[in-house]
């Protein structure tokens, strides 16, 4: 009796989460699934014909060209974030504990801060004529400007500083996790630096560098505004080709088909890493 | 030795010098009389001034503080209610509908912008306000969710037991001890979502309408159509903001910890 | 026995398939002092947990002051816990976790006050009503734990270990502050613990628990003296356990085979066991009683010295057997006239050998 009555309190608690997640997230997902395997109407909207058209159409040159893009970009996105935020991360966990939390604030602080904002910062820094190309000029290391901004090495800065701190956050809460004294028990017992490193720090601090990696490469592949603001219409991203798909093509199907594929690819790369790391959780997210 | 403890530090420091550049560029150029040019012309509050007078400027601002503030309160009702109630409850399908609940946060936010777009035409939902908030709420319940959740795991089960052992009832318990234990959680899940909804520009821009404007579409709108500096001094006022909340929060919980 | 607060009858519990309570059948007196001793896993404070309500029986019945309470929810049951890690409300001051089942109970404003205060008084802790239980000591915390549960007046009061996180001095100190309090309170106490010194210091009646369920319930002097199981003389008296088969009865005085010897024992008081020739027997004697003789007389066994050790005031020999096993004697001082090595017999008084029962092995 008393059990029941417990339960029947918590049902009231759990349903408008269940209605909630239920209506906004899981029928929204199930709706794109079965829109990407619709065809496209004349005019505007879908009809009710099922097809497999939307996914063939994504083995055109033109869309695989873009996703192998995307790809390319994330890769070395987060090649770069992987070999700034890890010893970023690692060195931040070696900090005294004051100086830890000194540095947590000042990464927090932009971390808070809207990434279209920063993003604005480096509009100005890589304009033509703007901060870098006047400071390289003035220090006489180019003669005419580089005109950087809507570049590839612009979208690529962008991506990175946008990114960092999910990798610094990873690796520091995994790196401030780690026993100091198995390092130094390596030591003792003999290896060099380096082995140590490789054998010990390394190992142990894995499970939040693959975070770390997931964590920026799945945004990297799907952060359109960057490549938009940074990379002007030069770069089109998967990102880009979901939205100009929706918003101009209204083409919703297709957008749908790539949003899926997009998707699955994100699922893959969680699944290889839970594979990789052996953990169900994303280190470091909270 | 000495040297092996100053490269770590100055590594640390070019770092950081990096990651605040353009948002040191941002703030000293809002002060900036000129309106293209990159030479400095003179201070100016000048930038400030117009930012007041747009009217649409301040309307986005309002909308957006609307549509944080309301996403991050249900996210707080929803999200609190249920991490609550999944203590108690033994559903098979609650590990599921967990999952599926943090997916907003797990999947690129472009898909989940498209989905929403996709969905509420479907619905035939009007676009503005409404499914602004539909959505956003969607991505901020995941992270209420998440921390009171895990807060609730941390806390000792003995307290609830003592409180119900001294007479408590169990609605009395939930208001006396378990509330205000997983408060702090509650509360740093909504400023997390706060934050993030209020910073948010995929998603915005997917499910908004015609006639509502955000602050962050609309700064994103005129990066694209060439830029005010009015968008600077936006900037830095925002960033104070940022940084007096999170000073404050600080303060709080150090004095929390004592 | 209408002095009855609290009866159990027949209590089962298994936690899935491990049975943790076996059937346990219990009468408290008003103002008792009863300990549950038994070591970890035993089903102690599964038991406790079940008088408080924050587990449900399987199968038997709980009642307090002659009131079944099986249906009630722990907050409607007039007994009160202190817990093992003390559970004070982290976000509360000394004065508000004190003051917290008052509160519930709706008691006026001014009553609240001068409970409080009293509470605060009688654990020695008035000027500290305002701190927060994170600025508290150990000791303190769990005073403050015991004031927030007499403060409400319970008919029983449950303590879980609430000594077992504290270091040995102040655990010595908290007895005798526990032991006047409940005296000057009148309240009865329940308590669990593992450490037997503690429950004879403090009880006026212990029940010794092993494997989900009561192996002898009684005085400390009882317990202690005439403990009914091995296991009893074990737990409490540390005592050395010989098993033997009489081989002859005479008057009084029986020949036996004890520890690979031919001996020639003698009882105090056979109980109304049956001891007669072919009949098996355990024997309990604490270490402490054991005497050392250069000759074989009664109630004596062949030994050799195996090892010496010194430790906390008390002399420990242990001495090899005929048969191989070991037997333990101790005494105070450092030393003894005797040398590893050394062939010497050990005996005892009559009145220090308890026969007890075999604890079977569950």
């Amino acid at each position: 009796m008393k059990k029941e009555k417990r339960k029947g309190l918590a049902w009231l608690l759990v349903i408008p989460f269940y209605f909630y997640t239920i209506v906004f997230v899981v029928l929204p997902l199930a709706y794109m699934i079965l829109l990407s395997f619709l065809k496209r109407a004349e005019v505007w909207g879908v009809t009710k014909e099922i097809t497999w058209e939307n996914y063939r159409n994504i083995f055109e040159p033109v869309y695989l060209r873009t996703f192998a893009e995307s790809l390319k970009l994330a890769l070395l996105c987060t090649f770069f974030i992987a070999l700034l935020g890890y010893p970023f991360g690692y060195f931040m966990a070696k900090l005294s504990k004051q100086w830890k939390r000194r540095v947590m604030m000042l990464l927090m602080i932009p971390f808070w801060t809207s990434a279209l904002i920063r993003m604005y910062g480096w509009i100005i820094i890589f304009r033509s004529n703007g901060l870098l190309d006047q400071f390289f000029m003035a220090v006489h290391i180019t003669e005419k400007p580089l005109r950087l901004l809507y570049t590839y090495p612009a979208v690529v800065v962008g991506m990175i500083y946008a990114l960092l701190p999910f990798m610094i956050l990873s690796v520091y809460s995994s790196a401030e996790k780690l026993d100091w004294s198995l390092v130094e028990a390596a030591r003792d017992l003999g290896a060099s630096p380096f082995y140590t490193f490789i054998t010990v720090t390394l190992k142990l601090t894995m499970p939040g560098f693959l975070s770390g990696v997931v964590l920026t490469f799945i945004p990297s592949m799907g952060l359109f505004f960057v490549a938009d603001i940074l990379g002007g219409n030069k770069i089109v991203l998967v990102g880009n080709l979901i939205q100009e798909q929706l918003m101009k093509a209204r083409n919703w199907p297709f957008a749908a088909a790539l949003s899926v594929v997009l998707m699955l690819l994100t699922s893959l790369m969680l699944a290889i890493y839970r594979k990789a790391a052996g953990v169900k959780e994303l280190e470091g997210l909270f | 030795m000495k040297n092996k403890t100053k490269i770590p530090n100055f590594f640390l420091g070019i770092i950081l010098a990096v990651v605040y550049l353009p948002i040191l560029v941002i703030v000293v150029y809002s002060f900036q009389d000129s309106k293209i040019s990159t030479v400095w012309e003179g201070f100016s509050l000048r930038w400030y001034r117009e930012l007041f007078l747009d009217r649409s400027m301040r309307e986005a601002v309002f909308n957006s503080f609307i549509l944080a503030g309301i996403s991050c309160i249900n996210a707080a009702v929803i999200g609190t209610m249920a991490a609550v109630g999944m203590t108690r409850i033994s559903w098979r399908s609650k590990g599921l509908i967990a999952y599926f609940s943090t997916l907003p946060i797990m999947i690129p936010e472009i898909i989940l912008g498209m989905v929403f777009m996709v969905f509420f035409s479907f619905l035939g939902l009007p676009f503005g306000m409404t499914t602004l908030v539909l959505a956003h709420t969607a991505f901020c319940i995941p992270y209420v969710f998440t921390m009171v959740r895990s807060r609730l795991i941390g806390l000792d089960p003995s307290l609830t037991e003592a409180a119900r052992d001294l007479g408590a009832g169990e609605v009395m318990v939930f208001f006396t001890v378990t509330l205000p234990l997983i408060a702090p959680a509650v509360a740093s899940g909504m400023l997390l979502s706060f934050a993030m909804s209020f910073d948010d520009v995929v998603i915005s821009i997917f499910v908004t309408g015609a006639a509502t404007n955000t602050l962050p579409v609309k700064i994103y709108t005129q990066m694209k159509n060439g830029v005010s500096p009015e968008v600077n001094a936006l900037s830095t006022i925002m960033l104070g903001g940022t940084v007096l909340v999170l000073l404050g929060s600080e303060l709080i919980r150090r004095r929390d910890k004592k | 026995m209408e002095d009855v607060v609290l009866e159990l009858k027949g209590i089962e519990k298994s936690f899935g398939k491990t049975p943790v309570l076996r059937g346990i059948s219990l009468k408290v007196k008003k103002g008792e002092f009863i300990t549950f001793l038994g070591s970890s896993g035993c089903g102690k404070t599964t038991t406790l947990r079940i008088i408080a309500g924050l587990e449900m029986p399987d199968r038997g019945e709980v009642f307090i002051n002659g009131v079944c309470v099986n249906r009630l929810p722990p907050e409607k049951r007039s007994v009160n816990t202190v817990f093992q890690n003390y559970a004070l409300f982290p976000h509360m001051n000394v004065t508000e976790n004190i003051a917290y089942g008052l509160k519930i109970k709706r008691t006026k404003k001014k009553e609240i006050q001068d409970r409080v205060a009293e509470a605060l008084e009688l654990i020695q802790l008035s000027d500290y009503g305002k701190r927060m239980p994170s600025e508290l000591s150990g000791g303190q915390k769990q005073r403050v734990a015991i004031a927030r549960a007499i403060v409400n007046n319970p008919e029983v009061l449950l303590l879980d270990e609430p000594l077992g996180a504290l270091d040995l001095q102040l655990r010595r100190q908290m007895q005798l502050e526990l032991k006047k309090l409940q005296k000057q309170l009148g309240i009865t106490f329940l308590y669990i613990t593992h450490d037997q010194e503690e429950a004879i210091n403090m009880s006026s009646r212990i029940a010794v628990m092993r494997d989900g369920k009561f192996e002898q319930i009684g005085t400390p002097d009882e317990i202690y003296h005439h403990p009914k199981t091995s296991y009893v003389a074990q737990f409490v008296g540390s005592a050395n356990i010989l098993k033997g088969k009489i081989s002859k009865a005479e008057n009084g005085i029986f020949f036996a085979e004890l520890a690979g010897e031919s001996v020639c024992l003698r009882f105090f008081d056979t109980d109304k066991r049956i001891l007669e020739a072919g009949s098996r027997f355990v024997l309990a004697i604490r270490s402490e009683v054991i005497e050392f003789s250069k000759e074989k007389g009664e109630n004596s066994l062949f030994a050799v010295v195996a090892e010496k050790t010194f430790a906390g005031g008390m002399l420990r020999m242990v001495l090899r057997l005929l048969d191989g096993s070991e037997l333990v004697a101790s005494r105070y001082g450092i030393d003894a006239p005797y040398q590893q090595g050394e062939q010497i017999y050990c005996c005892w008084k009559p009145e220090h050998a308890v026969l007890v029962e075999e604890t079977e092995n569950r």
